[in-house]
């Protein structure tokens, strides 16, 4: 199985019905696949709609209707539009039920680097920040290494998104979690060993006895 | 209200000028107004948007022909020129946090002397900040910044200069509509006064200065 869809499906099994959810861009966006259709998850986009619906189909898009990215969306039956102090307000209060994000960095303690590299790319945190600091629950989808290096480190060399650590970290290998403050390997990616995620893992992860697979 | 060709409306802009101009990635951007804001060549502009939109689309022809000098933005990635120019210092930008961002700017047009948001504590965006403890919970002071100008996109304009706006291009429009001294609009469609009925009326027709005319 491609690498992004393993973290695509893991991470839509965190979805409840009833959630309202807001999916970041790269792999936190292919998770709205994978919901099951009888699962009602509100999804918004935080240029002011909640109820997106998939990309619609050829010369049906509109000027008005887009995602945070500026590229055409759909609206589904039940959904609404805001400003962006409504949405953001929706976001930094706690209304938000998860948030899925891209990671750069995640570490020990669950601190999340996201939106820069000093000197080579700097194109702003958009709504990362607030979404770190006021969703009830951050999930971060990403690769567990970048050109065979670890992306979950033991401190984050790069600027943090936000001093709250996340709660969930799904990656191609592995499923970390962060039960008192301390990364913990929850789950290991099908035919993945513990002893292959721990060669990959920069920082230190505490391994419970019983580490099952994800069940995909 | 007063309506106005586009071309008196952008003269009433001197360059250096502070300008908030609605629009999230090009999407609810008044582009007849920077059309004529880069054909009248105001420079030197202060402006303040979500965005740097892409070359060519909303605020992006503004950075295509660098009539920006500084910049208030929270994500800039997808307009190469802008960072271009960002990184060779020939624009001053501040990255802030988007909903730092509304709020902030929702707060100056509110009367407000600033916001206290938890968001961006313990990072860099905290540098040079006052924290402040309410409760226990550490919140970053954050000032309340006001306009000369702002330029909106509405979908309906009644002749008295009420708005309403549709779908995702609404945004920043509203809140941006409250926090300057002079706001121009563009609509999609002007319409007789009792069109738009009274609870769907957004922005109200005494915050509109110049509405601009068809044609």
């Amino acid at each position: 199985m491609d690498p992004q869809i393993v973290i695509a499906r893991r991470v839509a099994q965190e979805l409840k019905s009833g959630n309202l959810v807001n999916l970041g861009i790269g792999i936190p966006t292919l998770v709205a696949n994978y919901v099951p259709s009888e699962l009602k998850v509100f999804f918004q986009s935080e240029n002011g709609l909640i109820g997106t619906g998939p990309i619609p189909e050829q010369g049906m898009a509109h000027p008005t209707l887009t995602d945070a990215g500026g590229r055409p969306i759909s609206a589904l039956p039940g959904a609404s539009t805001f400003d962006s102090a409504m949405s953001f307000g929706l976001i930094r209060g706690g209304h938000v039920d998860v948030t899925v994000l891209g990671g750069l960095q995640v570490d020990a303690q669950g601190h999340l680097a996201n939106w820069m590299i000093p000197g080579k790319m700097v194109p702003g945190m958009g709504g990362a920040m607030d979404l770190v600091s006021g969703a009830k629950r951050v999930i971060v989808a990403m690769q567990h290494a970048a050109k065979g290096k670890s992306k979950i480190v033991a401190k984050c060399s790069l600027p943090l998104t936000s001093a709250r650590p996340v709660n969930l970290v799904v990656t191609d290998l592995a499923v970390i979690g962060f039960p008192e403050g301390k990364a913990t390997l929850l789950e290991t990616a099908p035919g993945v060993s513990v002893g292959e995620v721990l060669a990959l893992t920069e920082a230190e992860l505490a391994i419970p006895d019983n580490v099952p697979e994800m069940r995909l | 209200m007063k309506a106005v060709s586009v071309e008196e409306a952008v003269a009433m802009i001197p360059a250096g000028a502070s300008v908030m101009v609605g629009g999230f990635m090009g999407v609810g951007t008044p582009e007849r107004l920077l059309d004529e804001v880069v054909r009248q060549n105001k420079t030197d502009l202060r402006l303040i948007s979500n965005d740097a939109a892409t070359p060519g689309k909303g605020v992006g022809k503004l950075f295509d022909k660098t009539l920006v000098s500084k910049l208030t933005a929270t994500h800039i990635g997808l307009n190469p020129k802008a960072q271009q120019q960002m990184l060779a210092n020939q624009i001053a930008v501040d990255l802030v946090p988007q909903g730092t961002f509304v709020e902030r700017i929702r707060a100056g047009g509110c009367g407000l002397g600033g916001v206290l948001t938890p968001t961006g504590v313990g990072t860099l965006v905290a540098e040079g900040k006052r924290q402040i403890e309410v409760d226990g919970r550490p919140f970053l002071l954050e000032t309340a910044p006001r306009a000369q100008f702002a330029l909106v996109h509405a979908f309906l304009a009644d002749y008295l200069g009420n708005l309403a706006y549709a779908l995702t291009s609404r945004n920043f429009n509203p809140v941006m509509a409250m926090a300057a001294d002079t706001v121009i609009v563009t609509a999609e469609h002007i319409v007789p006064v009792g069109v738009i009925a009274p609870d769907h009326v957004v922005t109200p027709a005494p915050l509109v200065d110049y509405l601009i005319t068809n044609g």
